[in-house]
């Protein structure tokens, strides 16, 4: 007997109501980008200058005392939160210190590191500096500005690959999907303030590779399909490629999500928001390819005759049946 | 039919035989890693009986390259700093003011008299009191130049000079700027290498970074403080004639001077010149030693032209005393007794033994040839890194059965198929890690959890390929043929598209989001070969064993 999540034939459909799912998902991004113009994002240190102190002591963490300890030292905005982790132990008491990087400074401030730990020791004598990182602002300007180049090149030579590989509207609706999945979780990030470091650049560019596999082994059976029913209209191969790849989406799905949710729970809270991200990605990337993606394509209609030679760019690498 | 050419049966096996054996010594990591340091240090300061039985915890023959450790799992200090590059032209400028006094000095019939004035760092100014003469002065002064060897700055000079009213400017050209850019990154990029060397950590990591950055990570580092304390002490000894000294620490030094205060006396400040007699840069040895007295002191030693200098300072100026300068602080100011040559010397203050050790490393690996500014800094304590290998551990452990029973379930017997792919599949990535020397970070870690969940996927894409080809009936051996040759292409577009942002992450990430980009990359090289090939193995050797008529997937 196998475990089977998706029945052996399926046959959905999945473009009824495929305006509502574009309508859907553009309210979604509308919300999303609204939420990260009113909030904006909760920048980590990697993007905004400053300093992280991360603590460990056996005594609780008091945040007022601690407060009170570096306040007096005058260095700006300071956020303290204790954090929580079923993998700490019970003596275990850990609290995340971030300060804002100090005025008229382009590089670091040690001097001041020194002067809140030694704070910190008065309150807490056992009080032990897990990790403490500082990062000058003329650092995190350019890593923002890297980041962003780097989302945005990943973006366009994935583009261009499915563009040698398929057609332009391939392309175009695997693009449209990616930018969808970016903008969804860069939203959530904005919505429940989670910090947003260098890492969760690297899982948004994971999710642009995962939403893009997705994407791609539909768009690769549409090909195919295309090729093989030249009566059914373009709705009816979409609905049958998706159909007939559907239990393949969820296997991989499900256990990409197995994986990264054992990672969630049990990885420790310094990745968490990294997996986090990962999670969202793959939810969302597995929605996106199906009704995002196949939807422009729909939208955007193909060249169904496949039989005469094409000139059109790209042809002759679309045709390496490797 | 289903079948696989022997020579391609051997080639699979062997190159899995192969990455399990580079993955080996990581099952065995801190043994290996004693005996490598063990082996490390045998050849380094020779062999001792108890370094031997450490290198000989690991056989010889057995691989034994390991996978490096990131700082967020080891812990240890992190450094990004910046060169002041334009220090050096602060120093050059200064000290192309003696060379131009003396190539004007025999002019002064034309040019009058020869004045030092005020100017910005990077710029000298000279007044000359016959603007009449200024056309010779500039041809002079021009004469100084030097050609800049470069390939981008062939025919330019290094320096510029123009003439303002009674005022020579002289400046670096913008061609020597950057020639100068170039090697003073280099300079201290090799002057921290040497510090960090004496000190003697494992695996430091110290690479340039863009035009005038150097990235330094030392694991098992206290705390970025203390790496700082290396390499963050200039050092620049200089040998400067002195003016006068003083107790006032706001007295006009006057133009060419500047004002230096005592090292070990409270209060006392020198006039010194600012263009130095000789630099540290000229030295080629420095030894901790005692003086006459038994006072902690340090030998140094010039090279000829470093030599030759001091020896003809000396020679003119006995009787009047020079300045020993550190970072811009006077150790000592001696008389000039006699004519020094054969161009060494000793430097004595009141030093503590420790602290003439420590100079005279300092003055052996060299002087930064620039300040350094500190944008990044980055401690982790050995603590955090071992909790989060040990959460990352149990995640990984977690998520790999949770991922083989599903397929199990999923797939019967195919998905063990699927299953022993995926065990090689991860001991294969640790393989080529430890090959390449390539660096495990905790979002690495969080990578190759991603790899588990998503290695499965070209296996999956392959049987529900087969699953759908038998629907069509023709057959079991038919069926798998056609499931692998039909589901390759979309495998093949799939893992090309995850790992060209792979390629992006690792070119334009840094520290942890490039190990991830490595572990990313090569699970996908891996998971490629393993549901490709490996399964496809397996399964036309069962088949063939087995010959079913009809089967499950």
């Amino acid at each position: 007997m196998r475990l089977r999540l998706v029945p052996k034939e399926t046959s959905f459909d999945f473009f009824k109501r495929w305006k509502l799912w574009l309508g859907v998902s553009a309210l979604l991004m509308v919300m999303a980008f609204g939420s990260f113009m009113v909030q904006g994002l909760n920048f980590g240190i990697d993007f905004r200058g400053g300093t992280t102190i991360r603590t460990e002591s056996a005594q609780p963490v008091d945040v007022g005392a601690y407060r009170a300890a570096i306040d007096s030292l005058e260095v700006g905005d300071v956020s303290i939160t204790e954090v929580f982790d079923p993998t700490f132990e019970d003596d275990q008491n850990v609290a995340m210190i971030r300060i804002q990087a100090q005025d008229g400074e382009e590089a670091v401030t040690s001097a001041m590191v020194v002067a809140v730990q030694s704070a910190l020791q008065q309150v807490a004598p056992d009080i032990e500096f897990a990790s403490v990182e500082s990062v000058g602002p003329k650092v995190s300007g350019e890593l923002i500005k890297t980041a962003v180049y780097a989302v945005v090149l990943a973006i366009g030579a994935v583009l261009i690959y499915i563009w040698l590989r398929f057609e332009w509207q391939f392309a175009l609706g695997a693009v449209v999907a990616l930018v969808h999945d970016v903008i969804l979780t860069i939203g959530i990030f904005s919505e429940i303030q989670i910090k947003f470091d260098l890492a969760i650049i690297a899982a948004l560019l994971t999710i642009v590779g995962y939403s893009l596999n997705d994407t791609v082994v539909v768009f690769d059976r549409v090909r195919e399909n295309l090729r093989k029913y030249k009566k059914k209209s373009l709705a009816e191969v979409l609905n049958l490629s998706i159909n007939e790849t559907l239990s393949r989406t969820v296997m991989t799905s499900v256990t990409t999500l197995l994986a990264l949710v054992s990672l969630f729970v049990l990885g420790g809270d310094v990745i968490r928001g990294f997996v986090f991200a990962m999670i969202w990605g793959v939810i969302i990337g597995t929605y996106s390819s199906v009704f995002v993606a196949s939807s422009i394509l729909l939208y955007l209609g193909v060249k169904r005759d496949w039989s005469k030679p094409d000139n059109t760019a790209g042809n002759q690498f679309a045709n390496i049946d490797a | 039919m289903l079948q696989i050419d022997l020579w391609k049966r051997v080639l699979i096996l062997l190159t899995c035989v192969v990455g399990l054996w580079l993955a080996l010594p990581n099952a065995f990591y801190s043994r290996v890693e004693q005996s490598n340091d063990a082996d490390t240090a045998i050849a380094l300061g020779g062999e001792t009986p108890e370094l031997r039985a450490q290198a000989d915890q690991w056989p010889g023959w057995m691989p034994s390259g390991l996978v490096n450790l990131g700082l967020d799992l080891r812990g240890g200090a992190h450094l990004l700093a910046e060169v002041q590059v334009q220090d050096v032209y602060e120093a050059r400028m200064q000290a192309m003011w003696p060379d131009v006094r003396d190539a004007l000095r025999p002019e002064r019939a034309t040019v009058g008299t020869i004045r030092l004035h005020p100017s910005p760092a990077d710029e000298l100014r000279i007044r000359i009191s016959q603007p009449d003469g200024m056309p010779r002065a500039l041809e002079v002064v021009r004469g100084l130049a030097r050609p800049i060897q470069t390939l981008s700055g062939v025919g330019s000079n290094d320096l510029a000079v123009r003439g303002e009213n009674d005022v020579i400017i002289v400046t670096l050209t913008e061609a020597e700027r950057m020639a100068s850019d170039d090697r003073t990154v280099q300079q201290a990029l090799e002057i921290i290498r040497r510090r960090i060397d004496e000190v003697g950590t494992r695996e430091p990591t110290i690479q340039r970074q863009g035009a005038d950055r150097i990235l330094i990570q030392v694991p098992g580092l206290g705390s970025a403080n203390e790496l700082k304390d290396i390499i963050g002490t200039t050092a620049q000894l200089t040998f400067n004639a002195v003016v006068s000294r003083t107790g006032d620490e706001n007295a006009q030094p006057g133009v060419g001077n500047k004002l230096a205060p005592s090292l070990n006396e409270e209060g006392l400040f020198y006039v010194i010149e600012t263009a130095p007699v000789v630099t540290g840069e000229e030295l080629i040895d420095a030894q901790p030693a005692f003086d006459q007295d038994g006072r902690p002191a340090v030998n140094f030693r010039f090279n000829p032209s470093g030599g030759r200098k001091f020896g003809d300072y000396t020679a003119e100026n006995i009787g009047s005393p020079f300045a020993i300068v550190l970072d811009d602080e006077v150790i000592s100011a001696p008389v000039i007794q006699s004519h020094i040559s054969g161009g060494s010397g000793i430097i004595t203050g009141q030093f503590t033994v420790k602290e003439s050790v420590d100079l005279a490393v300092l003055l052996r690996a060299g002087a930064l040839p620039a300040g350094m500014e500190f944008l990044e800094e980055r401690t982790i304590g050995p603590e955090l890194g071992q909790d989060s290998i040990d959460a990352g551990r149990v995640a990984t452990m977690v998520a790999f059965a949770a991922v083989l029973v599903f397929m199990f379930l999923s797939y019967g017997l195919f998905g063990l198929f699927a299953n022993a792919a995926l065990i090689l599949n991860i001991a294969m990535i640790f393989g080529l890690l430890s090959l390449i020397g390539g660096t495990l970070t905790l979002p690495g870690i969080a990578g190759i959890v991603l790899t588990v969940g998503m290695a499965v996927d070209a296996n999956v894409l392959v049987f529900e390929r087969i699953r759908e080809e038998l629907k069509t009936a023709r057959g079991p051996s038919r069926a798998i043929e056609l499931g692998y040759e039909k589901a390759l292409s979309a495998i093949l577009d799939a893992n090309v598209t995850t790992f060209i942002t792979a390629v992006i992450l690792f070119a334009m990430g840094s520290g942890p989001v490039r190990g991830f980009a490595i572990t990313l990359g090569l699970g996908i090289l891996t998971s490629v070969f393993t549901a490709i090939f490996v399964t496809r193995v397996m399964i036309v050797i069962w088949f063939e064993r087995r010959r079913p008529k009809t089967i499950e997937v």
